[in-house]
Formats: structure tokens, C-alpha cells, sequence
């Protein structure tokens, strides 16, 4: 028996399982028995077959976000298709400007190639979220500069699920002359995406947080108004020459077949989510000095981040151990910051240091829910009945006061 | 991260059978018991370490050890330990006490190895306070 089925999965922020309808479907385009070509072959129908399937896949991914199949660009995930246009944008569009707008939240996938461009002599101006994890609009427009040439703003924080207002934004962008990219990882299946009506000149999809496989992800580069980049790699012009390499076709296909359902299930999914959503709200608020990270108002139901004070995050992670699910703290990489979403909200370092990243998805089970709950309030407990925090927060001694022994 | 089976143990042990493992406090007006208490919130990781300590003639030996620790698995367990090194030991050999031994008995990741020093300054700390005492 595989030993993680015995494990509740609540992280599927981090990544979903592939629907099995989408693994059948690509199971059709990998053997000889089945459409195997390569999409670039113009020659013979195994080329044409594979061709059609990615075409058809285009499709799907546009019908989910409302545009033109032709402003997809199919990547190896969100983080290539950041990278493609953040410093496709930048690099193409220099004799115009050297400022970027971004926010402290972004993943890393837009971070670092923003520290990179830094390095390659652009400017980066990094705005901070208010409390609750929101990019205010107004924020951006104070930071616009004349030379500002894009703005990067993430629709779904991964850690908080705060979602930003793109419409505002995007308005902003487009007054002052400004490409506007957004990370939207998080986003399918989740949320509404019309690009038709929204103004947004870029946008980055990954095909694993929605069900599909790791490894493939798309880039909406919009038409009308044109929006031009240079390539990050070359090589046979595939994809307009915006992406070169022999696409993926069952990657594709499977991208294309969980967005596909994800635009069907997208209401029934969102129901079900949101009763766990509340569910664990409810019973979690009965746990002393637990504080909700994101604003409650403004966020998805699908990821609920909760600081629990006294506790050490990765100590909770490890105490609640037939349980899956992701600390804020970066205790468990190879830096002992905490997770730097968090600061950015203001959050003490302590909370932060104390937060976890509960994800709810498309196959999460009510039983998973109750389970997780009754484990979590046992561990927290114990974990506290273990904390000097804890026992001089009883004593009445307030935390904030005492001289720590750095060391 | 993946942590040797070692930590994982001390940790699960520690958290479920905390009494046995010496998680707990001692007075700490008792001119017997030194407290030591290292780490900082902000940084993820705070560790109180006690000990209750008996006099023969000029030898101090530990009788007793308690201990709560605030930080990642690896800081409970490294506490857990050390804790257990220490009963029945004089100061001195209490002083002789160094980081490696616990990041030896536990395996600890080099990205962890800062949860063992932690552990040998508390236990420094807690035999400055007992002797301040004396």
C-alpha cells in the first residue's frame, strides 16, 4: 500500500493531483498506438493528429480565461512564463524605460527575475501590501515613474489567497503607458478570468495547481493592443518565436483537458470548498490566540493561512504529521527566515514564524476536514504545554518587553 | 526537509510523553536550580533549560532537569536530549558539554546544526545563573 494514503492532503496550493480524467487523456498521446507525433510535423497526419490535439488544448485554456487562442503561448509552467515576460517585456521594450513595478508578495518566479533585471541595470520598485495582503491600487499609481514600463502584480497570493483588484490596476497601467503582467498560478478554476474585459497585457498559467500535470503552463500575451517580447529561448520559432522546442503534446493536452473541466467545475468545486472553508474557520477561532493571515474579505476559499501564536510552525508541521500542509516559515528550506509574504503584512516575526498554509481542492473529503481539526487543536496544545512562550504568556508577561538572548 | 528517524522519535516522544521527558519548571528562586533561557522569538527557536543541582563538598552534581523549548522539531529535540545527557553529571562535566555531540546522537541536517549551539548555551547559561547563586 502507498504510504501516503493514510496522509490527509491539504496543500494543494502547492500542487494537485492530475484529475484522472486529464491522465486518460493524456495516455492518448504517448505510445504508438496513439497520437505520438510531433505537432510541428507538417508531413503526415501523425504530425497533423498532434497538431489538432494542441490546438484543441489552446482552446480549452482560452474558453477558461476568456481570450483569443492565439494569445496563448504554451510554457514548462508559471515560472517560465513569468520569466518570459517579465524580462521579455523589459528586454524588448528598454529604449522606453527602465522601471518595474512590483509588489513584496509575488512569488519568487517573479522576484527573482526581477532581481535579475536589477543586476542588468533596470529599476525595481517592490510595493508593500497593506495588512491584509492586498495590493492597493492606489500604491501603484503613486509608484508609476516615466520610465515605468511594466508592472508585475500577482491575481492570488499563494500563501495568503488574498486576490488583487486587476481591473484597477490594470487601469493604472494602461493610463500611464505601462505593460501590465499578472501571475495568476493560483487562480484557474479558483476565480473568473475574462481577458476579454479586463485590462491586462500578460498573464501566467500553470497547469498543476488545476489538476493538471507539473511541467507545462501557458503565457496570454494579448494581441490588440500588440504586446511584443524578446524570447528566452530560441530555436525552431515554435510558438511564434516567443518559445522555442518540440511542444509537449500530452503535457498539452493535459493542460488543456484540466482547464476544460476546471471551466466546467469551477461553481461546483467553489461550493464545496467554501463550506470547508467555513467549517475550518469556525472550529479553528475556538483555539486561543490564533490570528487569520489575509483579509477574510477579499481572499479564495481554497487557502486558509492561520498563525498559531506560541507555536512554532515547522514543530506543528511535524506534530501534525498524517497531515499535509505547508508552514509559512521557511524553517524547513534552507533559510531559518520566516516567510517573507508574512513580514510584508506586518505580521511579528513570531506569527509569522508560526503560520500554516491550510489548501483545500477537488478532492478533499469532509472526514479530511473534521480529522485535521480534531489533530490540530490536540498538537497545538501539547506544542504550547512544551513553549517558554507559552507559559510566560500565562504568567502575564508580555512577550514584547523581555530582552531576548540574541545568539 | 527529511529528518533522520532520530529527531523524528525524540520530537514525537517529547510531545506525547512530555512529563517523562523532562518538559516541565522548577521554582526559580530556589537557590538549588539554574535557569538558563536562550533564543528569541523572532528567530523561531527559544529554549529554556533548568536544573536542580546538589551539593557534595566543592562538587555540584545535576539532579533534576526540566526544560519547554519554542522552535522547530529539531530544537525540541535537541533540548530533548541534551536534557537527557545532563542528569547525574557534575557542572563540570555538564561545561564539558559541546554542540557536536547532540548534533552526533541526532543526526541533525547541517541547516540545523544552529539548534544544537542553542542547546549547548542554555546549558551554560543555566550553570551561571546555579553558581551566581552559590
Amino acid at each position: 500500500m502507498n504510504s501516503t494514503q493514510s496522509t490527509i492532503y491539504l496543500d494543494y496550493a502547492s500542487t494537485t493531483p492530475v484529475d484522472p480524467r486529464v491522465a486518460s487523456k493524456m495516455m492518448e498521446f504517448l505510445t504508438p498506438e496513439g497520437e505520438f507525433g510531433n505537432p510541428a510535423s507538417r508531413s503526415h497526419k501523425f504530425g497533423w493528429k498532434a497538431d489538432e490535439a494542441v490546438e484543441e488544448a489552446r482552446s480549452h485554456v482560452a474558453n477558461l480565461v476568456n481570450c483569443d487562442p492565439r494569445e496563448i503561448v504554451w510554457t514548462s509552467g508559471a515560472t517560465e512564463a513569468d520569466n518570459l515576460a517579465i524580462k521579455g517585456i523589459a528586454r524588448f521594450y528598454k529604449s522606453k524605460g527602465n522601471h518595474i513595478i512590483t509588489s513584496k508578495i509575488e512569488h519568487k518566479a517573479v522576484l527573482d527575475p526581477c532581481r535579475q533585471l536589477e543586476r542588468e541595470g533596470f529599476e525595481v520598485t517592490y510595493l508593500d501590501p497593506d495588512e491584509g495582503g492586498i495590493i492597493s491600487p492606489e500604491a501603484v499609481r503613486s509608484a508609476i515613474k516615466e520610465s515605468t514600463i511594466l508592472i508585475s502584480i500577482m491575481h492570488i497570493n499563494n500563501e495568503l489567497g488574498t486576490v488583487n483588484d486587476l481591473s484597477k490596476i490594470g487601469d493604472i497601467a494602461r493610463k500611464n503607458g505601462a505593460f501590465f503582467h499578472v501571475d495568476a498560478a493560483q487562480s484557474t478554476g479558483k476565480v473568473n478570468i475574462d481577458l476579454m474585459n479586463t485590462p491586462v497585457d500578460l498573464m501566467s498559467f500553470s497547469a498543476h495547481k488545476t489538476y493538471g500535470p507539473k511541467g507545462i503552463g501557458a503565457l496570454y500575451v494579448r494581441r490588440k493592443p500588440r504586446v511584443r517580447l524578446e524570447a528566452l529561448i530560441h530555436g525552431g520559432g515554435h510558438e511564434r518565436g516567443m518559445r522555442s522546442g518540440t511542444l509537449p503534446t500530452h503535457q498539452i493536452v493535459g493542460m488543456g483537458e484540466a482547464f476544460r473541466i476546471a471551466n466546467e467545475e469551477m461553481k461546483s468545486d467553489h461550493s464545496k470548498i467554501s463550506v470547508f472553508h467555513e467549517k475550518f474557520l469556525e472550529k479553528v477561532k475556538e483555539i486561543d490566540h490564533v490570528y487569520i493571515n489575509g483579509d477574510l474579505d477579499n481572499k479564495v476559499p481554497n487557502i486558509l493561512n492561520v498563525s498559531f501564536n506560541f507555536v512554532e510552525g515547522e514543530s506543528l508541521i511535524m506534530g501534525l504529521k498524517d497531515v499535509a500542509v505547508s508552514s509559512g516559515s521557511a524553517c524547513t528550506s534552507a533559510s531559518l527566515e520566516p516567510s517573507y509574504v508574512l513580514r510584508a503584512l506586518g505580521r511579528k516575526d513570531e506569527l509569522a514564524h508560526s503560520s500554516i498554509r491550510f489548501s483545500f481542492g477537488r478532492f478533499t473529503k469532509d472526514d479530511d476536514v473534521t480529522k485535521t481539526l480534531e489533530i490540530l487543536g490536540n498538537v497545538v496544545d501539547r506544542l504550547r504545554e512544551l513553549s517558554p512562550l507559552w507559559e510566560m504568556h500565562l504568567d502575564g508577561i508580555d512577550l514584547d518587553t523581555v530582552e531576548w538572548n540574541l545568539h | 526537509m527529511a529528518y533522520s528517524r532520530k529527531v523524528v522519535e525524540k520530537f514525537e516522544n517529547t510531545l506525547n510523553n512530555p512529563e517523562a521527558f523532562k518538559v516541565g519548571k522548577f521554582d526559580p528562586k530556589e537557590t538549588n536550580v539554574g535557569t538558563g533561557m536562550v533564543g528569541a522569538p523572532a528567530c523561531g527557536d527559544v529554549m529554556k533549560l533548568q536544573i536542580k543541582c546538589e551539593a557534595k563538598g566543592n562538587t555540584h552534581i545535576i539532579k533534576d532537569v526540566k526544560f519547554k523549548t519554542y522552535g522547530c522539531g529539531s530544537a525540541i529535540a535537541s533540548s530533548s536530549e541534551l536534557v537527557e545527557m545532563l542528569i547525574g553529571k557534575t557542572l563540570e562535566e555538564a561545561k564539558a558539554i559541546k554542540n557536536i555531540e547532540i548534533v552526533e546522537a541526532l543526526e541533525l541536517p547541517p541547516i540545523k546544526i544552529h539548534c544544537s549551539v542553542l542547546a549547548e548555551d542554555s546549558i551554560r547559561q543555566a550553570i551561571e545563573d546555579y553558581e551566581a547563586k552559590q
